[in-house]
């Protein structure tokens, strides 16, 4: 299709004949499940991904309105204590593996990656499709375990309860050791695309900042993920055969699979924040129209927050007994990466200067999320700081303290670089007012819901209690009240995509103004994704780049 | 009395009431960290919606295209930064040594966490109680063991914290300030009933604390009354529901099944009697009964965490429950 070497191609009209794309290039029910194209792949992780979230969703809402009562009398209760302690550890176990972990990376960078790099595919096509079979492997032993005794430790497994409930952890564990597989798979896969298969004149530092943060996150994927199959398969032994190395009715050790969990889990953290960032650096400067502040700092800082990463996985124990040498050498470690993190505000609120800021749906989430990760963020630091630490542990603080994270921030940047990546995904635009609509609601039902957690924590409420003393109920009905609104932004918002691909227009090339080489493919790209070679210049050149009324997109003059 | 008066126990809208000698330092770093987040936040949102008004797209108006670069503005927003968290840092650790080093002079009282249960026990006469009960302004030190899973003591009057983990003996001190009723809450998820797993920490003078421990000895000379009263320090109450006390679950009530047939989960039936009590007690899995297959297990109590003698208090107490409703 659309020759990139020379861009100006007439505007794409609806009157045209069809087009060929990468989605009716082939068509049946085998032409998806055994294709090879990492944009297909890409599709059916985004697919996979988006009801594993809608399950997480109905159970956090199950979370809040069971919490609307103190609950004090059980018989009164939405939920028995079981019930709720499944309903939580399911929340939490979807989201972070069956989610979050694979958002970013393995839906939008499946489908982006190779694009951006202005290549057909990635390195190991075959390999890309069995991590999305693992995935499926994965998500299936998690319905197991829903669909018998549920499982009730948190996500978190902590033992000596996990070796000794009932529930169905050893299918869990499996669950997650095959999902382990898959992340890793997907993070070889990109390592090796992004250092061989650059075209010629991208180097590291023409790269899309996207793709930095890709590649860092592959990094931590591949280094740590194997610790948490470890740990899982040990967490197994001891439950079938007793091995001894947790359980203290053993002389094992319970604080060991502490050690051994949060040596992956925490990296992890970095594995679902640090593509969002990258999506963060995409959207503030496409939408500013405007060259990326500091970019370098912002390269730089990626691979910095990888590998501190791995050093402060102490400070989910801080409380937890290590020698007093130790926790405060976690807590100075701790402090280390919220350097590289300050600093990558900076430069997207940098960024918007003397530009020219695009309010649109992908910008209010942009927006959104740099108001909810710097708060996110700055929390952080009261946990960080081992003496609050003492009193915040384990409380609502630190509830809403990752949620102001993960989901003000990894969600919120997911779903504004979906609105961001759909016309480029789907060849279809969406209802602009109706996106910016569900933005705006997302934002204040986010922050109804866990701005009143930050006080119940301060005030001591602790985490996971299936009832509450009184005097917090207040405060927990906010939060009730925050999660239904919030629930009704993301539903406005799928609405949105679901409604734009019926009766979505025809979307141009380049509906943004982009300058990264996604853009330079018709939307949705060949199955080829471009005939020849792509020329590279600087992502972040937005100089050339001119509306273009006719198309309704941006072309390059 | 004028400690109270003294000391600064308004309940403010982020804190519990302060009531421990850490509050002040804690009280302190988590106010200035809120400033210090409070003149970050403001400017860079701020900044965010200036730059989104002020440049925004609109006709006629076309902004810059290029890439900014300013090295003075970048060293300065890492240093400085930089600079606050390292007095963050310091300050948060020089508080944390004070709470995990034990002074000497401390008085110690033994806890034992199970699920879900709090039990203290006091040095002075050996007595035992569901309750913590504390002398104000003595420094209390806590010797914490668990008879099963992870638990964690937490007052947040105190501001302080520390999980219970089995299997070692972890210690946490700190100096009740202020008299009065305190929550204990566990921060550990520990199960089914963990939200259950609360109790109340006194802190009362040295009169009615000494009065307290000498109360604690003396149990109840009526062999039913005496049955409640392990039943209530036994950690029974945590999961048997009996007259109108104790948890609903998610072990059975009391109530009305003295006598009555039994179903148990291999399909027989056996009479609820002094037998079965004494084997659910020393054996729990032994005899599960239908309907509590997925139920957490009750820990099994040897002869010496519960007495023959006591087992025969608490059969006398579920036999006088025999009509009660359940």
């Amino acid at each position: 299709m659309s020759a990139v070497t020379s861009p100006i191609t007439a505007p794409v009209t609806t009157e045209e004949k069809v087009e060929h794309h990468y989605l009716n290039h082939s068509s049946g029910f085998l032409s998806w499940a055994l294709t090879l194209d990492h944009k297909r792949i890409g599709m059916m992780y985004l697919a996979g991904i988006l009801f594993a979230f809608f399950l997480g969703g109905v159970f956090a809402l199950a979370i809040r309105f069971h919490l609307w009562n103190p609950n004090k009398d059980p018989d009164l209760a939405l939920f028995t204590n079981q019930t709720y302690n499944r309903i939580f550890t399911l929340h939490g176990a979807i989201m972070v593996f069956l989610f979050i972990i694979p958002s970013v990376p393995a839906a939008l960078g499946n489908f982006l990656l190779p694009i951006m790099l202005g290549t057909k595919d990635v390195a190991f096509p075959r390999l890309n499709l069995s991590s999305f079979y693992l995935w499926v492997i994965g998500f299936i032993f998690f319905s197991f375990t829903l669909a018998t005794s549920g499982i009730d430790t948190g996500w978190t497994f902590y033992t000596p309860y996990s070796i000794e409930t009932t529930s169905s952890v050893t299918p869990a564990t499996f669950g997650v050791f095959i999902l382990g597989f898959s992340s890793i798979f997907t993070g070889l896969n990109f390592i090796v695309t992004i250092n061989t298969m650059r075209p010629p004149g991208m180097t590291w530092f023409r790269m899309p900042l996207f793709l930095w943060a890709v590649y860092a996150t592959s990094i931590i994927q591949v280094l740590a993920t194997p610790v948490l199959g470890i740990t899982v398969l040990l967490l197994a032994m001891e439950r079938l055969i007793g091995i001894g190395i947790f359980d203290p009715a053993l002389n094992g050790d319970p604080v060991t699979f502490q050690h051994f969990f949060w040596f992956y889990s925490h990296p992890a953290v970095y594995i679902m924040i640090l593509p969002a960032m990258g999506i963060i650096s995409e959207l503030m400067s496409v939408h500013s129209h405007k060259g990326i502040f500091g970019y370098r700092m912002i390269a730089y800082s990626s691979i910095a927050i990888a590998l501190f990463g791995f050093l402060v996985w102490g400070h989910h124990m801080f409380t937890a007994g290590m020698s007093d040498i130790t926790t405060i050498v976690f807590s100075a470690l701790t402090f280390t990466v919220s350097i590289p993190s300050a600093i990558k505000v900076f430069n997207w609120v940098g960024t918007m200067y003397q530009g020219t800021v695009a309010i649109n749906t992908p910008m209010v989430y942009a927006l959104s999320f740099l108001f909810l990760f710097t708060i996110g963020g700055l929390t952080g630091l009261f946990l960080g700081a081992l003496s609050v630490d003492m009193h915040l542990h384990d409380t609502y603080f630190v509830v809403a303290h990752f949620h102001y994270v993960m989901m003000g921030g990894t969600l919120v940047a997911f779903v504004g670089g979906l609105f961001h990546w759909w016309p480029k995904m789907t060849g279809k635009m969406f209802n602009d007012a109706a996106g910016i609509l569900s933005g705006v609601i997302v934002f204040i039902g986010f922050n109804l819901t866990f701005l009143p957690q930050f006080v119940l924590g301060t005030r001591g409420m602790p985490r996971r209690y299936a009832s509450y003393v009184e005097e917090f109920q207040e405060l927990h009905r906010l939060s009730t009240i925050g999660a239904a609104t919030l629930g009704v932004g993301l539903l406005v918002a799928g609405i949105v995509l679901l409604h734009s691909l019926f009766y979505g227009k025809k979307a141009p090339k380049n509906p943004w103004g982009g300058a990264t080489l996604e853009w330079e493919c018709s939307s949705p790209p060949p199955h080829d994704n471009f005939s020849s070679p792509p020329s590279v210049g600087d992502p972040y050149d937005f100089s050339k780049i001119e509306y273009d009324g006719k198309s309704g997109g941006y072309v390059k003059k | 009395m004028n400690m109270s008066i003294l000391a600064d126990i308004q309940e403010g809208f982020w804190f519990p009431k302060a009531a421990s000698s850490f509050a002040d330092r804690v009280d302190f770093l988590y106010f200035a960290i809120l400033w210090i987040c409070v003149i970050f936040f403001v400017p860079i949102v701020a900044a965010m919606i200036y730059f989104t008004y002020k440049y925004r797209q609109r006709p006629g108006y076309r902004g810059s295209t290029e890439a900014l670069h300013n090295n003075t503005i970048e060293v300065t927003w890492t240093v400085v930064p930089t600079l606050i968290v390292v007095w963050i840092f310091w300050e948060g650790a020089a508080g944390y040594l004070e709470m995990s080093r034990v002074p000497d002079d401390t008085l110690d009282i033994n806890v034992y966490a199970q699920k879900w249960n709090w039990s203290f026990k006091y040095k002075e006469n050996g007595g035992e109680s569901n309750i913590l009960y504390v002398p104000v302004n003595q420094n209390i030190k806590l010797i914490m063991q668990s008879k099963d899973v992870l638990h964690s003591f937490f007052v947040p009057a105190f501001r302080a914290k520390r999980d219970v983990v089995p299997g070692r003996y972890t210690y946490m001190w700190f100096r009740p300030t202020v008299e009065g009723v305190y929550d204990l809450f566990c921060t550990e998820y520990c199960g089914d009933s963990h939200s259950n797993m609360i109790t109340k920490v006194h802190v009362v003078s040295e009169e009615k604390y000494k009065a307290q421990l000498a109360e604690m000895v003396k149990e109840p000379e009526d062999i039913i009354e005496r049955g409640k009263w392990f039943y209530q320090r036994k950690a029974c109450m945590s999961c048997h529901y009996a007259g109108e006390i104790g948890a609903k679950g998610p072990g059975p009530n009391y109530n009305g099944s003295w006598g009555k047939p039994v179903k148990l989960s291999d399909g027989t039936e056996v009479i609820f009697d002094e037998q079965y009590v004494l084997n659910s007690i020393r054996n729990p899995g032994s005899q599960k009964r239908a309907g509590y297959e997925n139920a957490s297990a009750m820990p099994a109590y040897s002869k010496s965490d519960l007495k023959d003698e006591q087992v025969d208090a608490i059969i006398a107490f579920i036999q006088s429950l025999k009509d009660a409703k359940p």
